[in-house]
């Protein structure tokens, strides 16, 4: 059994004019999801992520191009699309003078689920996204991951085949990303949910999408697997530090043995490399220069971040590729602590 | 397989939508009621420093000053408090809030209407309370007078808030423009309606204006109603121009809803 791709993108373009000169938020996007996928769409601020997903959710019209979403148009049957999607929006999802549970409930009417389903529905969303000490405040009281955290609740209410996040992790802690995760890989084994999400992290890309898009001042410019982009663009980087800085010249040959990167000598006494599998190659390589008398005192494997990638991808970083978005800022600052935040955090 | 998901699609209906958003709207009004009640010092300052001196300059009796003003007073309530809601929407459109809800299956005439029909509330809540209010000072109720009264006030009012909400989506997130349109407008038609004080001894520009003024013909019809004289031409036309403007205000906003994003 065959079926169409839930998401079939022709050329979406989306111009906006500001102040008489013409922005290219969105230039020639032509993609297609299957059935079930979970897709990240990754890339710096201002690279156009929102602006796609607000088209294919019927939010905006596109300047040009068109898109099939769960086999609707959606420019000709905006209603039919809207009622098989869900959307998490980049900003607050709750109505500030609105109470938690009182806006899910409404969610869960505006749904078409039963009042009792919505009940049942909020409670458990309540309980497993911690909102209970909440519930009855309303949106406003709420701290930024509070309301982060109602927003995916409500964006989870229903079971839609097709479920739209935009950042949905920005601003979480470690447990509540954990958490976030964990509700939409629930999502995905019991209703088969296709997930069109957007982040600034690699490693969330990394961990639980299939295939990763980036994008970069409109376009595409990558489009695989989080572990080819990783290994094809960049890498592990690995650093092993040694006594003395003849160690270290030693250690170059030794380690150069294991791989076809290159082995540079990095600071005082040590060697570092950057490449794909470091997991692996980091104890082979200290297991190897034990064998050479070479005793290594510290090694890390840092994985790597969107950061390498864009680097390897357009030879700018994140940051520069950001500027002139004046907003926004500290989402590019969240990308380093945040990363370290889940390489120790406990998850499946 | 045919990729369209009839099982799990929700069907849309305006009415059910309609009551949906409605209800949704209530919900912080039902949860705090007190809103309602802090909303209504303006007017109580105007009928509390403003009647005082109506009376002065007038020499009647306060019991008839009070017929004359309060069903005016009624009116500006719904002016400042209806005329304002637009500024909600606005709040949530920037606030991401409203985004969510045109995502959501709901027709886009019912985001509008059912956000309209809740204005239907604070309006009748707060007419009563000022209603009580001045009763021990004189002020004589006609029961079926004050009921047809508050539902004029209600279409009013839906007229008035459908207009506030196209406003908002129309200035987007220029919170400035929203004030600045709606102070510009709401002011000229306050005192031109003959609300705060008799336009009879204005000059005739100002009377010729509030002819074409439909607040003035709501204002002059429940002062007709409250007084019990639920016959009167004057009763109908109010009951025009409400109906006009509750029109005209729904159709304006069921288009910018339409064309919102
Ligand atoms: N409503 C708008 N009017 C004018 N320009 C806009 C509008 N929305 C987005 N843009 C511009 O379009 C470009 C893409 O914006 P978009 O919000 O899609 O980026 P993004 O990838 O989601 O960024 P971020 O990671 O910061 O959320 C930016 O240059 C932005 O300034
Ligand atoms: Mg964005």
């Amino acid at each position: 059994m065959t079926s169409e791709p839930i998401i079939e993108a022709h050329s979406l373009t989306k111009r906006f004019t500001v102040k008489k000169k013409t922005v290219e938020a969105v230039t020639d996007l032509t993609f297609q999801v299957e059935r079930g996928a979970l897709v990240a769409f990754l890339g710096p601020n201002g690279a156009g992520k929102s602006t796609s997903l607000r088209m294919l959710t019927t939010l905006m019209p596109p300047t040009s191009g068109t898109a099939r979403v769960v086999g609707h148009d959606i420019l000709k049957q905006p209603a039919a699309v809207r009622s098989s999607i869900g959307y998490v929006g980049q900003l607050t999802s709750g109505s500030f003078a609105q109470r938690v549970r009182d806006e899910l409930l409404s969610q869960g009417a505006f749904y078409g689920m039963s009042a009792a389903a919505s009940r049942t529905r909020a409670d458990e969303l309540i309980e497993s996204l911690d909102l209970a000490p909440f519930a009855t405040r309303s949106v406003q009281q709420l701290s930024g991951g509070q309301k982060r955290r109602l927003d995916i609740a409500l964006g989870l209410m229903h079971a839609p085949p097709l479920l739209f996040l935009d950042e949905p992790s920005t601003g979480l802690d470690p447990q509540s990303r954990a958490n976030l995760w964990q509700h939409i890989l629930d999502l995905r084994t019991e209703h088969g949910t296709t997930v069109f999400l957007t982040t600034h992290y690699l490693e969330e890309a990394d961990r639980y999408a299939e295939r990763v898009m980036v994008m970069d001042k409109g376009r595409v410019i990558a489009d695989d697997t989080a572990t080819r982009l990783k290994s094809h663009l960049a890498g592990d980087l690995l650093t092993l530090s040694f006594a003395t800085t003849a160690d270290a010249d030693a250690a170059i040959a030794v380690v150069q043995t294991l791989t076809d990167r290159e082995v540079a000598r990095d600071g005082q006494a040590s060697v570092t490399l950057t490449a794909p599998d470091g997991d692996a190659l980091l104890p082979a390589a200290v297991r190897a220069l034990d064998a050479a008398g070479l005793r290594v005192d510290r090694a890390t494997g840092v994985p790597p971040t969107l950061d390498d990638v864009f680097l390897a991808l357009t030879g700018r970083t994140l940051r520069e590729a950001g500027e002139g978005e004046p907003s926004d800022e500290h989402q590019d600052e969240n990308t380093q602590p945040a990363a370290a935040a889940e390489k120790t955090g406990v998850q499946r | 397989m045919s990729a369209t998901e009839t099982d799990t699609a929700v069907k849309s209906t305006p009415t059910r939508d309609t009551w949906n958003v409605l209800r949704r709207e209530l919900k912080p009004v039902i949860r705090d009621p007190f809103t309602l009640i802090f909303s209504l010092v303006q007017p109580l300052v105007f009928l509390g420093l403003f009647a005082p001196l109506l009376v002065g300059s007038s020499g009647r009796p306060v019991g008839e000053t009070l017929q004359w003003f309060v069903p005016g007073v009624l009116v500006m309530i719904v002016l400042f408090g209806t005329g304002a809601v637009g500024s909600n929407l606005q709040y949530e459109m920037m606030t991401g809030s409203h985004e969510r809800t045109l995502v959501a299956p709901l027709s886009r005439s019912s985001l509008l209407v059912g956000r309209a029909l809740k204005e239907i509330a604070p309006i009748v809540v707060q007419a009563l309370i000022i209603v009580l209010i001045a009763w021990p000072f004189g002020f004589t109720i006609h029961a079926p007078g004050l009921v047809i009264g508050l539902a004029l006030l209600a279409v009013f009012g839906i007229g008035l808030g459908s207009l506030s909400y196209s406003l908002a989506l129309a200035t987007k997130d220029r919170e400035w423009l929203f004030w600045g349109v709606q102070q510009t407008l709401i002011f000229p038609l306050l005192i031109l309606s003959g609300m705060l004080l008799p336009l009879d001894e204005g000059p005739g520009w100002m009377r010729a204006v509030a002819v074409v003024n439909p607040i003035n013909w709501v204002v002059q019809a429940e002062r007709m109603l409250f007084a019990g004289d639920l016959g009167s031409v004057t009763v109908l036309w109010g009951w025009v121009a409400a109906l006009a403007l509750a029109a005209v205000g729904l159709w304006v906003g069921i288009r910018s809803m339409r064309r919102s994003s």
